[in-house]
């Protein structure tokens, strides 16, 4: 590697194969060429794409015209503060709140979990469903609440932990309060938003695991523009890019599977025939972006006993009492997360990004989950200003 | 999270694998695979749950990126990685199995 231009980002550009990646770099170059379009926007929705893209410096290799923007891709970012609100106020109740460790910093209206567990709220942080189901069998006594957030790739564990029977069925003492997220309807919103344009997609290669990669034909047919499904190895990533800008050059709207050692045409139909008998899409506010219809993942009649919505009377009043004031977030309203979470702006737009919203003190959600662009960005370096880099080239 | 882990199965017991995940040892359900998974089968775990088993042929592919990620994370200093985070926070999903220290995890 050239170590000419020290810098972190040039540092991480690690490859399998050095060779292919300077391969898929120059082709991307020579694509870009051949577009008369002054600029093409790929957008993807995945945090671990981010990560890996901003891990490796992918954005270095790609021709100045081809932007590759984050949407909607972190789930715990577009969790709404009311079902922060309702967590919250649960955990003051006390009823215990398993969830995962990214969502205790998201801000609620008026406070995060994170606040409620150190005023003496229940909160229980967990990396599994499994793991929660295990705390109210250890708890008896107490009702335990599993805060389920994440895309439909983990609402499938959540279907899954509902529906085990005998020995494994969790006990009378669990529920959940599903925050769960479906990530098709949000794609469709995205694009149709004022300032938005986008010309082509990279679909993440897990989530397609699952669903199927049949799932965004509807995507191509209404909005016109390619999908293409990506693993998340750097080359893999750079592969997808390339397939989609010739797709995007030759006016090619279709879906095409760049990842086919883990993705096929319909799916995991175990997993979805799980997903869909204990949840049904229904509209709902995903944070900083819209009212998304079928966006919100919430469980169907049948599981109105283990679903904690219907199971208690949240007291949402007695957070209210607590507002601070007119001038409580301030800063909070400067928090361009919504604009960057819709590709509209990048971190660098906003001027808290760096400042005061940091991952230590953030002031917005997307500074806060491990798959949100800010705090991505934060780490890696989201845009390295590396000129070409020379790949492979000995020093 | 959405990265996920692969392990290699070690053994399976009705709807439950313990797997290692380069060199950590956790029970994760197979609810949600839809091919039968058997002991030496290499499996892609999601907060728990296998969601694929990985086809002979791509598992060394597969393995690559963790291997990176894991072994750039434990050479290197300063703020932990956050995708080797992930990685750990998915591994940390599975059932410890009756391991009682939580061991850093690093590429075999």
């Amino acid at each position: 590697m050239n170590a000419a231009r020290h810098d972190p980002a040039t540092d991480r550009l690690q490859f399998r194969d050095p060779a292919r990646a300077r391969e898929l770099s120059a082709r991307l170059h020579q694509l870009a060429a051949e577009i008369d379009a002054p600029s093409v926007q790929v957008m993807h929705v995945c945090g671990s794409h981010e990560q890996a893209i901003a891990r490796f410096g992918l954005r270095s290799l790609l021709p100045p015209k081809i932007d590759v923007i984050m949407g909607p891709g972190c789930p715990v970012c577009v969790t709404a503060a009311p079902e922060v609100d309702e967590a919250v106020a649960l955990s003051r109740q006390g009823v215990w709140i398993t969830t995962y460790g990214d969502m205790l910093r998201v801000p609620g209206t008026v406070q995060s979990l994170a606040d409620a567990q150190a005023a003496g709220g229940r909160v229980r942080v967990v990396y599994s469903i499994t793991q929660a189901v295990e705390w109210a069998r250890a708890h008896p006594e107490d009702e335990v609440v599993f805060f389920a957030s994440g895309f439909e790739t983990t609402a499938v564990t959540t279907a899954a932990a509902l529906l085990a029977t005998g020995d494994d069925a969790p006990p009378a003492n669990f529920s959940v309060l599903s925050a769960h997220k479906y990530i098709p309807p949000a794609m469709e919103l995205v694009a149709q938003m004022p300032g938005s344009r986008i010309d082509g997609y990279l679909a993440a290669g897990h989530a397609a695991t699952i669903t199927g990669w049949e799932l965004f034909e509807a995507v191509v047919e209404r909005q016109g523009v390619p999908v293409v499904v990506a693993g998340f190895e750097p080359l893999d990533i750079l592969a997808a890019l390339v397939k989609v800008v010739e797709l995007i050059r030759d006016g090619a709207a279709r879906v095409e599977n760049m990842y086919p050692r883990c993705v096929s045409r319909q799916g995991n139909l175990r997993a979805q025939e799980q997903l869909w008998r204990v949840f049904t899409p229904r509209s709902g506010t995903w944070r900083g972006i819209a009212e998304i219809p079928d966006g919100n993942l919430r469980l169907r009649d049948e599981w109105a006993h283990r679903d904690a919505r219907r199971r208690f009377q949240i007291d949402l009043g007695g957070l209210w009492s607590e507002t601070l004031g007119p001038d409580a977030m301030p800063l909070a309203e400067q928090c361009l997360c919504g604009d960057i979470m819709t590709g509209i702006a990048s971190p660098l737009d906003c001027p808290l990004y760096g400042k005061e919203c940091r991952p230590d003190a953030p002031v917005g959600a997307c500074m806060v989950s491990s798959e949100g662009t800010c705090k991505i960005w934060h780490q890696y370096g989201g845009r390295p200003d590396l000129s070409p880099v020379a790949l492979g080239d000995s020093p | 999270m959405c990265l996920g882990v692969p392990g290699k199965v070690l053994t399976v017991e009705g709807a439950v694998a313990a797997v290692d995940f380069f060199g950590l040892q956790r029970r994760i359900r197979l609810d949600i695979v839809d091919q039968p998974v058997a002991v030496g089968d290499y499996v892609l775990n999601h907060a728990g749950y296998a969601i694929r088993r990985i086809p002979e042929g791509e598992i060394e592919e597969t393995l690559d990126l963790y291997r990176i990620l894991l072994k750039a994370a434990a050479e290197e200093e300063g703020p932990e990685d956050l995708m080797a985070e992930d990685v750990r926070g998915e591994i940390a999903a599975g059932d410890s199995a009756g391991e009682t220290a939580e061991r850093k995890a690093v590429p075999s």
